[in-house]
């Protein structure tokens, strides 16, 4: 029985560490796409578009990864949380297809480049809302009944769920615009400077009003967050994030080229690791912990023999990749 | 008026429509793959050019179908939750890990493979860059392999147990993954990627061959695909047949709905040609029919009683004019598939096959052929299982989401239009590189230009020269 309930939190980890590195490695080629329009037409939009083209088709794949995971080892909560999340969901996916096809439709068919431009920034401008839109609507919490959704259909829309969707959404901007500080020269890497600038403070905003929200959804969260002794521990979380905010302020007013795509990392893993702290061990918050969802075991093993084979190949090829791409980009692509 | 939509009806229709979509590209790029690895291994072996020109020219259609496979199925890992939500929570334990080594092979293979088939041949050299092509064939196969299984464990389940809480458990994973209609549905399905391939190369061949007799890769990508016609679509045939008695076996209520067979036929049942199924009055109207031969086809013997659907309830009746004409589209372009192979012999026998247009013509009026026996079958195969999803265990109507109908209607509207705008560019740009020509020396693929197949590669970066060079 021991064995088992390991197996669960191992599996957990996996999944959320699959949502992680979907949420940064998708997050700048989605910001990217979210800036799109602010950036000058012609050779700008052309390296930003280079400085992400090897990459960004394989952070994508991290999201199929979250969820077939989801449903081969947490098949319950996967049954309730797309459906109660479904106008959202759909939306987002249907924005990842169309941006996807207008990234390559783009170099194809030059004559119609500027409508495929505009579908890059709208698919993923719907893509960041939806995926902020879906983590608030599940932090307030969806009505459950017995092993099914039990809510309507439009209960994921609230304030709460509004201001996560476009914190995320500014937020994927901030990497986006460090990413291309790291990755790009001249002009365009000193107006994505400036734009960080103004993200960093948006997004710290941001974090911050979601935060102070958070604790009073659930009574759960409060008493994660504010009851003694946990608050000693809880308390460092959004001190650091302040600190990291202010050090991202800083290198980029100092000139750093590869510092603030880092702490803005930073900042995600902080504002990740909030997450967890307030809603560890439950799946569906408030209503659905890991161990209730969990597939039995012999589902588990049998996903974890292969999982354990191709997972770090795959992480090990991505990062061979990421090495292999460090430098910087123009129109050509990497130098 | 959006509140009286039936939203079961709504959530099959976008799982049909989405699915129709996506199976489309897979068994295009499952049979290319495979073709891509013959053509390298033909040019390796023989050093002639022309199928290194050829495997250009088919590579960089390869990609964009291969684009549109991988897009599609995005939305297929998703759907499941949204839509199959009781489905999902039932049949996750089993299915979940089957669908997740699917997800983990493709990301595998592109991870590894494709960007060194598409880009790498310069840099790894012919012989690795062969062995990435394998790769990349075998990983589309495995694909297939995979949901396959699942597919074929919806239809014939077994190997499993059921747990306090309703779910299907694995007990057996062998007996899960290697149920009783997977061998045969895999034969068929991958035989028919290969026999959709095949007729896609020879209607493109013989496009350029009513245009220019001479082009000599037109007249090797015609040979071959109609060697591929000539020996896959008997195979086919027999494959189909074994698949047939395979699922009269386990699933007679849909070879009742496939032959027609309304009424049981206690000494021999007749073989329906063709007529008007009539689900409400339980019968086919205005039938041509052989007599006796469905049983001399099913049962090998004239005399042999067939159960009828008057032998089941009415509420386990499959939608039967759906299946029986779908099953008759399959068949009669399977047929159809035979006779262009069997021309193409007699051509080739009389060494006219370059030159006699009217072959040419009929290859090329087959070239979508393929896609719509490979949809044909489908469709037979999905809506003769129902009503259920699980067969016999799990009906349809007790699989679906809780949704609002409007909830659903507007999501198919969505996917209807994004769809349809979206796969048709992809479609458009991949018929005009089929317009092109193959040509001596044919270019490989731009480098500027990103792939979305090409994954995470970094070959294209860390090659200096990023044409692809012939060997020698």
């Amino acid at each position: 029985m021991l064995y088992s309930v390991d197996l669960t939190i191992l599996w957990a980890f996996v999944i959320a560490f699959a949502v992680f590195a979907y949420i940064v490695m998708d997050g700048f080629d989605l910001g990217i796409g979210i800036l799109f329009p602010i950036l000058r037409p012609g050779p700008d939009r052309d390296t930003a578009m280079n400085s992400i083209a090897p990459v960004w088709d394989g952070n994508e794949t991290w999201l199929v990864m979250g969820g077939g995971g989801l449903f081969a080892v947490f098949p319950l909560a996967y049954a309730v949380i797309l459906p109660a999340l479904y106008a959202p969901i759909l939306a987002m996916l249907l924005g990842l297809v169309f941006r996807g096809v207008a990234f390559e439709f783009r170099w194809r068919d030059p004559g119609h480049r500027a409508v495929w431009d505009m579908a890059f920034t709208v698919g993923s401008v719907v893509a960041a809302l939806a995926q902020g839109i879906t983590l608030g609507a599940l932090l307030q919490g969806i009505a459950v009944e017995g092993r099914a959704y039990a809510g309507g259909w439009w209960d994921w829309l609230t304030p709460f769920s509004l201001l996560v969707g476009v914190s995320l959404a500014i937020a994927y901007a901030l990497l986006g615009a460090t990413w291309l500080v790291m990755r790009t020269e001249g002009l365009l890497q000193l107006q994505a400077r400036r734009l960080a600038q103004q993200l960093t403070v948006g997004t710290v905003a941001a974090v911050a009003l979601v935060s102070a929200a958070t604790p009073f959804l659930q009574v759960r969260y409060f008493e994660r967050w504010m009851a003694m002794p946990n608050v000693l521990v809880t308390a460092q979380v959004p001190l650091l994030v302040a600190l990291a905010g202010y050090a991202l302020w800083r290198t980029l007013r100092n000139g750093g080229e590869r510092a603030p795509f880092l702490i803005a990392l930073g900042l995600f893993g902080l504002s990740f690791l909030g997450l967890g702290i307030s809603i560890y061990p439950d799946v569906v918050p408030g209503r659905i912990t890991i161990w209730q969802a969990a597939a039995p075991e012999a589902s588990q093993i049998f996903l974890l023999v292969g999982a354990a084979a191709l997972i770090p190949t795959i992480l090990a090829y991505t990062a061979y990749s990421y090495w292999v791409f460090r430098g910087k980009v123009d129109t050509h692509g990497y130098h | 008026m959006l509140a009286h939509l039936d939203p079961l009806i709504l959530a099959r229709a976008q799982f049909g429509f989405t699915v129709a979509f996506h199976i489309v590209f897979p068994s295009f790029s499952i049979g290319l793959a495979s073709y891509l690895a013959v053509l390298e291994g033909l040019w390796l072996a023989t050093g002639r050019p022309v199928y290194m020109d050829l495997f250009r020219y088919w590579l960089k259609i390869f990609a964009i179908a291969f684009a549109m496979g991988v897009v599609s199925g995005l939305v297929m890992s998703y759907q499941f939750g949204t839509n199959w939500s009781v489905f999902s929570d039932k049949t996750g334990p089993v299915l979940g890990p089957m669908m997740a080594y699917e997800v983990l092979s493709a990301f595998f293979l592109e991870a590894g493979f494709l960007g060194v088939m598409l880009f790498g041949m310069t840099k790894v050299g012919p012989r690795l860059h062969f062995a990435a092509t394998l790769m990349v064939a075998l990983g589309t196969f495995f694909s297939a392999f995979w949901i396959l299984s699942v597919n074929s464990w919806m239809q014939t389940p077994a190997g499993y147990g059921t747990n306090p809480q309703g779910q299907f458990v694995p007990l057996d994973w062998w007996a899960v993954v290697f149920n009783p209609s997977f061998p045969f549905r895999l034969v068929h399905m991958v035989l028919a990627a290969y026999l959709t391939t095949s007729l896609v190369v020879g209607a493109v061949g013989a496009w350029h061959l009513l245009r220019d007799r001479a082009n000599p890769a037109a007249r090797t990508m015609f040979s071959m695909a109609m060697w591929m016609a000539a020996l896959v679509a008997p195979a086919q045939i027999l494959a189909g047949d074994a698949h047939g008695l395979n699922t009269l076996e386990h699933q007679p209520a849909k070879v009742m709905a496939m032959e027609g067979h309304y009424q049981s036929h206690p000494d021999g049942a007749p073989l329906v040609l063709f007529g008007l199924p009539d689900q409400e009055a339980g019968t086919i109207r205005y039938a041509v029919k052989i007599p006796k031969l469905s049983s001399l086809v099913l049962k090998h013997a004239l005399d042999a009683p067939l159960a009828g659907l008057d032998s089941l309830p009415r509420k386990d009746w499959p939608p039967v004019p759906v299946v029986f004409w779908s099953f008759r589209v399959m068949v009669g372009l399977g047929l159809l598939m035979l006779l262009l192979g069997g021309l193409s012999l007699l051509a080739r026998y009389q060494g006219r096959l370059y030159a006699w247009a009217p072959l040419h013509r009929f290859a090329l009026a087959m070239g979508p052929a393929g896609f719509v026996a490979v949809l044909a079958g489908w469709i037979t195969t999905e809506v003769g299982r129902q009503p259920y999803t699980v067969y016999g265990l799990l009906r349809t109507a007790d699989s679906a989401s809780p949704l609002a109908g409007p909830a659903v209607a507007a999501s198919l509207t969505a996917f209807v239009v994004v769809y349809f705008s979206v796969f048709a560019m992809g479609t458009f740009y991949i018929l005009r590189l089929m317009a092109k020509p193959p040509q001596v020396g044919e270019p490989g693929l731009q480098p500027g230009v990103p792939i979305r197949t090409a994954g995470i590669t970094p070959a294209p970066a860390v090659d200096p020269d990023r044409h692809l060079q012939p060997a020698e």
